[in-house]
């Protein structure tokens, strides 16, 4: 034990660091309006989130400075990535055909459970105890460091990010920046109390960004030294030149998949593009839409393990394609917009909900309005039945849309999915493939309630009877309506309705009216006219 | 007078002799004096108002809830309501997106499609349509000011909802309309483009994150210190102002009166001469 462990200031700090991890585990097993209304009363969280948004939103403004110049780049992306999703199945077959003669292993994994025993197999193979990964959302998805460290296997993160969250037993609360929860005295006391110098020693308690940096390296340097394995996920796959595209700003990217003996590249089977001229349109759009720079510091093309005149390199390099739902949402003729997603995160950093609430509180992978889109479609998430809170949670602003740079129409797909979770049984199969859980939150008393406001909307007599009855018996109303007078005061209905003062000041009611009615007392006051 | 910038989003015909007017549920309801503020202000300029006794409700707060066929069944009483080949002018923005985007593809497919479709392309939103169609100048003819405000020039917090802003686009042509009133100064809150939390029944189904928007919402419009707020959605007006109300019985903050956008044109045309532009634009 050093001495600086046996500090009271240390034992203090690693006190408070325990107890967030226990808020963490705490709020993850809640359901989700729960973990909401914790997040939300987290004052913490609330200004990480709000700040995070508010800068991030700034960046991505400075770097688009011209509108019609952003619309065409939108389009253009959107264009791209529709051309990659129209020919998915040929393009998958000519990205295993170019990879294969590149020397990079194909591997297919239907499911999350699949992905991991791949992966877990070339380790075997390897006899590889150790794992160094670059950032990627998809080992999230499959949860595969809990796969691997369950069957021996350490996992280390290398995405500065990442590595903070797992230090904190956490998981990332955003796609891009996974530790942008906490600020930076929470990552110093992190960093102070659990991360261990190369020497066996804590780090030294510091807020300074510089230091914090500089001994996360030291101790990320000696491990990607050591271990057997690279792991890391893809941006793009191009299928003509067999290439995985992986942009990063950390430079553990690259050491993840070149330091390593082996890499094992994992990704969504959506990724893949045709040829290199579709990366630019992609890549112009991306690191401006994520983090408001106009180009990441490193951009890997990696076409390859080491060559035998070269002097480094992995010997092996693994590339293990995803589906976990994805070709239902590719056969879904409404829900296929979700797969042109490039995991910019652009639409959680302008959502107003995930600036409230984080991205912990969704309680999955991919939060915000993209999590919202794509969770419930995962094979491996347990659908609708499980994520239908989620996607209620939006009020469709419709600021997510507009700032996605591949178009999705997130608004609509969300509606989609809450027509999917409240579907009767009848319609669920009328030959679209339908989203697991479809129809699990079908509740009678809901499904009741709306059949008696269509009733009631649809025969107007009923309705203008409803409104008279509304306004004459306004006082009658109840001051309180919860939740709404929870935080409101009660909107009070008018004394009569507009259809009472309509017919009242003889406003006529369809056009055959206006001939008998009184024309009214107006003079023609129009200028412009001939 | 204030210019527009930024070309229309779509064709405009030329200013019509005759429209229909949706009130829309919340206005029948909640603002109805703002319905009858745009008739009258519409047969001031010697346009035939037609308000149909049998129009109720767009649907959309079904469609939103994923209830399609129970907003299918309401959006088509408004079709039989609005059925003849008149511009539709419609007091919310947020039930002109649902009537103009949505209903096409509520009725894809079904026998009222064209109908559907026919009913899109006339229907407009008041701000809209005033600005885009009528456009209408207030001249200044030194009248008293708008009603109940002893300043020469009131301060108006103006509220675009995201459905006017980005379902619409019509964000340009709601300043441009509150510029051109007289003796009014426009002021917008912080994050003028962020939800007020509002989303109809996401109030309800997720009123704890509702509230927290609502709360942020409303204490950045009453930061403004504008003598009243404004707006042509009744539901964010309803979410602001009841917010607002709340906060300053708890002394949070100071609450202000609220008019729907019809009213304060109205008042205006009250104090000066209105013209209609066309093809000024």
């Amino acid at each position: 034990m050093s001495e600086l462990r046996n500090q009271p200031e240390f034992i203090e700090l690693t006190e408070v660091v325990d107890r967030e991890e226990h808020e963490f585990a705490d709020m993850a097993a809640r359901h989700f309006k729960a973990r909401a209304k914790m997040a939300l009363e987290n004052d913490t969280l609330r200004a990480s989130f709000r700040g995070a948004s508010d800068f991030l939103m700034a960046k991505r403004r400075s770097v688009f400075p011209d509108e019609e110049m952003l619309q065409a780049l939108r389009d253009r992306g959107e264009a791209a990535r529709q051309r990659s999703l129209q020919d998915l199945p040929d393009l998958l077959e000519l990205l295993e055909q170019n990879l294969i003669a590149n020397g990079i292993q194909v591997h297919w994994a239907e499911t999350a459970q699949q992905a991991n025993q791949i992966i877990h197999d070339i380790m075997v193979a390897n006899n590889a105890r150790s794992v160094v990964k670059g950032k990627s959302m998809v080992s999230e998805e499959i949860e595969l460091n809990h796969y691997l460290e369950a069957r021996g296997i350490e996992c280390l993160e290398s995405d500065m990010g990442e590595y903070l969250v797992q230090l904190a037993k956490e998981a990332p609360s955003h796609i891009v920046m996974p530790v942008i929860h906490k600020n930076k005295q929470q990552i110093a006391r992190l960093m102070h109390t659990r991360a261990t110098t190369p020497d066996g020693e804590a780090v030294p308690y510091s807020e300074d960004v510089d230091d914090l940096i500089g001994n996360a390296r030291a101790i990320l340097r000696q491990k990607f030294r050591q271990a057997d394995v690279g792991i890391s996920g893809v941006n793009m796959a191009i299928a003509e030149t067999g290439t995985l595209l992986l942009v990063e700003n950390e430079g553990n990217g690259r050491m993840s998949t070149t330091v390593p003996p082996v890499h094992i590249a994992i990704t969504g089977i959506e990724k893949v593009v045709r040829s290199l001229s579709d990366v630019p349109e992609l890549l112009t759009l991306l690191p401006r839409s994520a983090t408001g720079q106009i180009i990441t510091t490193y951009v890997n093309m990696i076409s390859g393990p080491r060559k035998a005149e070269e002097p480094d390199g992995p010997e092996q390099v693994h590339l293990v394609l995803l589906d976990n739902g994805r070709s239902k949402m590719f056969n879904h003729p409404d829900l296929k917009p979700t797969l042109q997603c490039i995991r910019c995160g652009a639409c959680m950093n302008h959502c107003p909900v995930y600036a409230r609430i984080g991205g912990h509180a969704y309680g999955s992978t991919y939060p915000g309005p993209i999590g919202q889109v794509v969770t419930p479609q995962l094979d491996s998430s347990g659908g609708l039945g499980v994520h239908a809170d989620m996607v209620n949670a939006c009020s469709l602003n419709g600021a997510c849309g507009e700032a996605c740079p591949v178009r999705i129409p997130l608004p609509d797909l969300i509606r989609k999915l809450r027509a999917e979770a409240n579907a009767p049984v009848t319609v669920q199969h009328d030959g679209k493939p339908h989203v697991n859980g479809s129809g699990s939150h079908r509740s009678l008393a809901e499904s009741l309630i709306w059949q008696g406001w269509s009733q009631l909307h649809r025969h107007s007599a009923l309705y203008r009877l409803t409104t008279t009855a509304i306004t004459k018996g306004r006082v009658l109303m109840p001051s309180k309506l919860s939740p709404w007078t929870n935080t409101r005061v009660m909107p009070k209905p008018a004394a009569s309705s507009l259809h009472q003062l309509a017919k009242k000041a003889g406003v006529p009611s369809s056009a055959a009216d206006i001939k008998t009615a009184q024309t009214p007392d107006a003079t023609d006051n129009r200028e412009g006219k001939s | 007078m204030s210019q527009l910038a930024g070309a229309p989003r779509r064709p405009y015909p030329p200013a019509p002799q005759r429209i229909y007017l949706m009130g829309t549920c919340l206005v029948d309801s909640f603002y109805p004096q703002a319905g009858m503020d745009a008739i009258q202000f519409f047969q001031q300029l010697g346009i035939e108002v037609i308000f149909p006794q049998a129009q109720t409700c767009c649907g959309q707060p079904a469609w939103n809830s994923g209830y399609e066929a129970e907003a299918r069944a309401v959006a088509r009483q408004q079709l039989r309501a609005f059925a003849e080949d008149i511009p539709v002018v419609v007091m919310m923005g947020s039930c002109t997106g649902m009537m103009h985007h949505e209903y096409p593809r509520l009725f894809a497919g079904e026998p009222e499609e064209q109908a559907a479709c026919g009913l899109a392309k006339r229907t407009y939103e008041f701000s809209e349509f005033l600005i885009r169609i009528l456009n209408v100048g207030f001249h200044d003819i030194g009248k008293t000011n708008l009603s109940g405000v002893d300043s020469p020039v009131i301060k108006v917090a103006l509220h675009t909802s995201c459905s006017t802003r980005r379902g619409m686009g019509l964000a340009a042509e709601h300043q441009a309309l509150v510029d051109r009133l007289p003796g009014v100064q426009r002021v917008e809150p912080e994050r003028v483009t962020e939800c007020c939390g509002f989303g109809g029944t996401f109030a309800v189904k997720q009123a704890d994150i509702s509230a927290a928007m609502a709360h942020d919402k409303a204490m950045a419009m009453a930061a403004t210190g504008a003598d009243l707020m404004t707006s042509a959605d009744c539901g964010c007006l309803m979410n602001i102002s009841g917010t607002m109300q709340l906060l300053e019985q708890q002394g949070q903050c100071q609450a202000m009166p609220v008019k729907h956008l019809a009213t304060l044109v109205w008042e205006a045309a009250q104090s000066s001469r209105v013209v209609v532009q066309e093809g000024e634009a």
